[in-house]
Formats: C-alpha cells, sequence, structure tokens
C-alpha cells in the first residue's frame, strides 16, 4: 500500500465518521463515546503484528504483549459497559414488577 | 494476489463496513444495543482476518502464540471485570481509563517498532519509506503519550484523587507547557533525523505535557477534556496503522478521531465554552473566587419534607431537575417511586434534562433509563425551558450550576452565558441538597436566595423516602 492511498483512506475515514455521527441524539452521546472508545482499542490489531513479526525477540514480544493487553482491556471493557448502559434503553417498561 | 491477501483484504472489507454501520446504529435508541454488538463482532472478525493472514503467509510461531494468548487473557479479564463492576455513576472516569488504555497501546507498538524495526518490513528500504515510517512512529508515541497521561489525570480528577492544585492556576503553566510542547518539537525533528535516543525524550515530554494540559482543567469541564482525549486516542489509533501499514486501523481511528471531534464540540456548545477556554481557561472555581461571583447567601427559605409534600399535592404539573448528586444518592428508583405516585394522582411530571446533567452528556438520561423511567418524560432543554412560567412546582435534585440565574443575570460570573434550565420562572421551586456547599464550579447559586425557592435539606434518597411516607399520608396516589 503506498503511502498516498494510506492518506486517501485517512480521509475518506476521517469523513466517513463525520457523517456517521453527525445525527445522534445527547441521550446516546455517553454511549457513543464508549462505544467509538471501544473501537479505538482497534490499535490490537497492531499489537498483533507486533509480535506476530517480533521473531523470538523477547522483549518486543513482551512489549507486543502488554500492549495487546492494555488494548483488549480497552475493547472488552468498553463494549461490555456500552452494553450495560444500553441494556436499560431497552428494557421495555411494560416488564416492571 | 495469493489467498490468504484475498482473504484478509475481504474481512478487512466486511469489518469496515459493520464497524460504520455499527457506529451508524448507536445513534438510535432502538438499534444501539444490537449495533454495539455488532462493532464488538467486527472487531473480533478483524482480529480473525489477521491471524489467518499470518497463518496463511507466514505463520505464527509457539512463541507468538504464547505471548498473544497471555496479553488477551490479561488485559480482556481486567476489563471485563471492570465494566461489570463498575458503578453506572462513574461512568466517565471509566471511559477515561479505557481511553488512556488505547492510547497506551498505540504508544508501546510505536516504541516497539522503533527499537526493534520489524524484520521483513525494510526489504524494498527508500528514504521516502522511512521518512514516513519514522514521522508516524513519532507520531503515535506523542499522541498515545498525552491520550494516557492526559486521561489517567482526568480520571484521578474525576475520582477526586487529585485536586486542582494551585500553582497550575497562574499564568506559569503556560510557560510550563510551551516548554514541554517546544522539547517535544525538538525530539520529534531529533527522531526523524535519525537520532533513535531522542525517542525516550519525546516519551517523557509528551507524557508531561498530556498531564501539563490535563491539571488545571477544572472538573466541570472534564467530559469535554475526556472526548477530546477519546478523538486522540482514534490519532493514535490512526498513526499505529501507519506504522504497521493497516488500512482497516487507519480507517476505525480516523472515524473515532472524528466522533470524538463532534462530540466535543457539541459538549462546549452545552456549557457555553469554547474550546479554547476549556483548554487553556483554567478552573472555573479558581476565577470565581476572585469575580463577584461568590458571596454569603442572604435569603435561604428552608421548609421541612412535610410542607414540600403538601406543595406537590396540591400541584398540576412538576418539573424535576435532576443533577450528579441524584445519581451519587442512587436516589433514582426512590425517585421513580416518588413521581409514579404524583403520576397516579393526575398530575403531569416532566423530567428537565440539561445537556450537561450529570457528567457528560446522555449520562443523567442512562442514570434515569436504569430506574424505569419512561424514555418520552425525559425533556431536553429547550424543549422545556417555555414551560417553566406554567409549572407549579420544581424539585431540583442534586443540580447545582445547571439551574444558577447567575448566568444568564451576572455578566461578572464565571457561568456567564451558560445554558441554564429556568427554574426560577416557576411558581415554587425546591432544592433538595445536602447542604450550602458549591456546585461543582464552586460558585455561589443565586437560585437559593430567590423568594420563590426553598431549600430541603438531607440527602437526596432520605428526602424523597420522607416524601413517600407524607405522600402516602395524604392519600396520594391511592385514589
Amino acid at each position: 500500500m503506498s503511502f498516498i492511498s494510506l492518506l486517501w483512506v485517512l480521509l475518506l475515514g476521517s469523513l466517513l465518521g463525520l457523517e456517521l455521527i453527525g445525527k445522534v441524539p445527547p441521550t446516546l452521546h455517553t454511549p457513543l463515546m464508549s462505544g467509538a472508545n471501544a473501537i479505538s482499542g482497534i490499535t490490537m490489531l497492531a499489537a498483533l503484528t507486533l509480535i506476530v513479526k517480533a521473531e523470538g525477540n523477547v522483549p518486543l514480544l513482551i512489549i507486543g504483549s502488554v500492549s495487546l493487553g492494555f488494548a483488549l482491556f480497552n475493547v472488552v471493557g468498553g463494549f461490555f459497559v456500552t452494553d450495560r448502559m444500553l441494556a436499560m434503553f431497552s428494557r421495555k417498561p411494560s416488564n416492571k414488577k | 494476489m495469493n489467498l490468504p491477501v484475498i482473504i484478509k483484504f475481504v474481512i478487512d472489507l466486511l469489518a469496515v463496513l459493520l464497524l460504520a454501520l455499527g457506529i451508524k446504529g448507536l445513534s438510535k435508541v432502538k438499534s444501539a444495543r444490537d449495533a454495539n454488538r455488532l462493532a464488538a463482532f467486527a472487531m473480533s472478525l478483524s482480529v480473525v482476518g489477521l491471524l489467518s493472514y499470518y497463518l496463511g503467509t507466514s505463520g505464527i510461531a509457539i512463541q507468538s502464540w504464547i505471548w498473544i494468548i497471555i496479553g488477551s487473557i490479561i488485559g480482556s479479564l481486567f476489563g471485563a471485570i471492570l465494566a461489570k463492576k463498575v458503578p453506572m455513576t462513574s461512568m466517565p472516569e471509566t471511559v477515561a481509563l479505557f481511553n488512556g488504555c488505547g492510547g497506551m497501546s498505540s504508544l508501546l507498538v510505536a516504541l516497539g517498532v522503533a527499537i526493534f524495526p520489524i524484520s521483513g518490513g525494510q526489504e524494498n528500504f527508500d528514504f521516502f519509506k522511512s521518512l514516513i515510517n519514522e514521522v508516524s512512529i513519532s507520531v503515535s508515541i506523542f499522541v498515545g503519550a498525552i491520550t494516557f497521561t492526559g486521561s489517567i489525570v482526568a480520571m484521578a480528577k474525576l475520582q477526586g484523587w487529585l485536586s486542582t492544585p494551585g500553582w497550575t492556576q497562574s499564568k506559569f503553566r503556560h510557560f510550563v507547557n510551551i516548554v514541554f510542547a517546544v522539547a517535544s518539537l525538538i525530539a520529534f525533528f531529533d527522531l526523524i533525523n535519525g537520532n533513535t535516543s531522542s525517542i525516550w525524550l519525546l516519551v517523557i515530554v509528551s507524557s508531561l505535557l498530556g498531564i501539563g494540559v490535563t491539571l488545571p482543567i477544572g472538573g466541570a469541564d472534564m467530559p469535554v477534556v475526556i472526548s477530546l482525549l477519546n478523538s486522540y486516542s482514534g490519532i493514535a489509533a490512526a498513526s499505529a496503522g501507519f506504522v504497521v501499514d493497516s488500512q482497516l486501523l487507519i480507517v476505525a481511528g480516523a472515524m473515532v478521531g472524528a466522533a470524538g471531534l463532534i462530540l466535543t464540540q457539541v459538549m462546549c456548545k452545552g456549557m457555553n465554552r469554547s474550546l479554547v477556554s476549556v483548554l487553556f481557561g483554567g478552573s472555573l472555581s479558581a476565577q470565581s473566587t476572585a469575580s463577584s461571583g461568590s458571596g454569603e447567601y442572604t435569603n435561604i427559605t428552608s421548609c421541612s419534607v412535610e410542607e414540600c409534600a403538601l406543595t406537590l399535592e396540591a400541584a398540576n404539573k412538576v418539573i424535576i431537575v435532576p443533577g450528579y448528586g441524584l445519581a451519587v444518592a442512587q436516589a433514582q428508583h426512590t425517585l421513580r417511586e416518588v413521581t409514579k405516585k404524583l403520576e397516579q394522582n393526575g398530575i403531569e411530571v416532566v423530567y428537565a434534562i440539561h445537556p450537561v446533567a450529570g457528567r457528560m452528556p446522555g449520562h443523567m438520561n442512562v442514570l434515569l433509563a436504569e430506574a424505569d423511567v419512561p424514555y418520552e418524560q425525559l425533556k431536553e432543554m429547550d424543549v422545556v425551558n417555555p414551560d417553566f412560567p406554567a409549572t407549579d412546582v420544581v424539585l431540583v435534585l442534586g443540580a447545582n450550576d445547571v439551574v444558577n440565574p447567575q448566568a444568564k443575570n451576572d455578566s461578572s460570573s464565571p457561568l456567564y452565558g451558560m445554558p441554564v434550565l429556568d427554574v426560577q420562572e416557576a411558581r415554587t421551586v425546591f432544592v433538595i441538597k445536602r447542604g450550602m456547599s458549591a456546585g461543582y464550579s464552586g460558585i455561589k447559586n443565586d437560585l437559593f436566595d430567590l423568594p420563590n425557592t426553598s431549600m430541603v435539606f438531607g440527602d437526596a434518597k432520605k428526602v424523597l423516602n420522607d416524601l413517600i411516607g407524607e405522600l402516602k399520608d395524604l392519600g396520594v396516589g391511592e385514589k
């Protein structure tokens, strides 16, 4: 992938983000922030790449593993917490005790 | 193109599509939960895509698998446990913490690549390519470090572990931060020039810059900062994408970066603060001690729960203004009991939600939804403000700054210009509050001095429980 095409990817990704998020009701801002935050943990892919390409270099393996841990903490925690918040919205008023 | 490359390409494309659909779905209450799961699925799909690509091409060594599994288990486990245990009231801190860890991850990846250049990537070495590599490594480190330390400081401040030190409110802090910024710029260019040792300078100085910029910001502005840092973590992910040459990372990072910026803008609007004044203006409370806004209360009326119940019983229309204090007292459910009784008596009940009620936009909606409050009863500020003059009783529960009339009347007040709920227009206002302490901004609330305002002192939950008892005695809600 050439640098220029990566720049295009960056530009189009940003525009997509602006367009997708422009129309969210304030109610959902906190869940959205937390969901988007979980997605930013996509750096886990970079960490994985690092580990796979480390080729037995132990310090690099450790750095990659720690990085993967941080990223997954972000991803797993982020999605769970978002789900917990959204579960409250989807609860129907009819099933009150 | 061989098979593994094609498979990875298709999976990546699918993952981007699903992530975009996920973010889109998060914008509607109905589809939000499924959308969140869709995004989570897209993320796991992207991992499968990456791993299968390496399995199909270079293969993955046993040693790599071990470290992958160790990192995954530890990270996921802690993330899941924290997500399950954390109370809804501390959501902003939690998001800050997760966010900081995302930044840390990008920082470590860039650091790893910088110290031990990835083998296999250098066969078609040319100057332009290595320049891009170094620039993206530097950006990853710079943004990642700021995101990490900034988020941790934000979390500590929201948790109350860290207060705003006095020296950070003087002009001196700008000087310090400029020194950090210049130093990181020097390290940045030194690194690009091929001096690898300056990488540590960059790490240290940008970490300090993250702390230096976040520390002076007052607690009330913290949500804006968290949202901005959320945007940064997206940028950090995107630049890590340049480091390891992954389009998927760049797209996802850019989407999050753009999302964070939009949210930040929305929050600033809600508080009538510009991003510049949030970042460089210092803490609101520190300004207020110098301004004429602070002072003694002269005309406080306090009343009993019984009086409050009597007034409520005679009302036709009641507006509830919930704030963070309500959430801290865990009184949402008790509040819901009170409003149910009132509704059964034919009294119209509406909740007025200030854009920044709670600690983040939408935070209060989450907390009220937890207590089964019907979605339709939550009214936003612009919708509800014209209703106050026709309202009999307003109950202010744990909200403070968002009902301060100073924001409209007193141009010397630091709150001046912030959109507020015009509760003073209502016939009677009850403020349920533990004591006379100031709000999050540390500013005196003129509302409390008004003749139509009565204070009901006590813990929100206890007062509401007493209120239920009084209303029962009055026969409210039993038809």
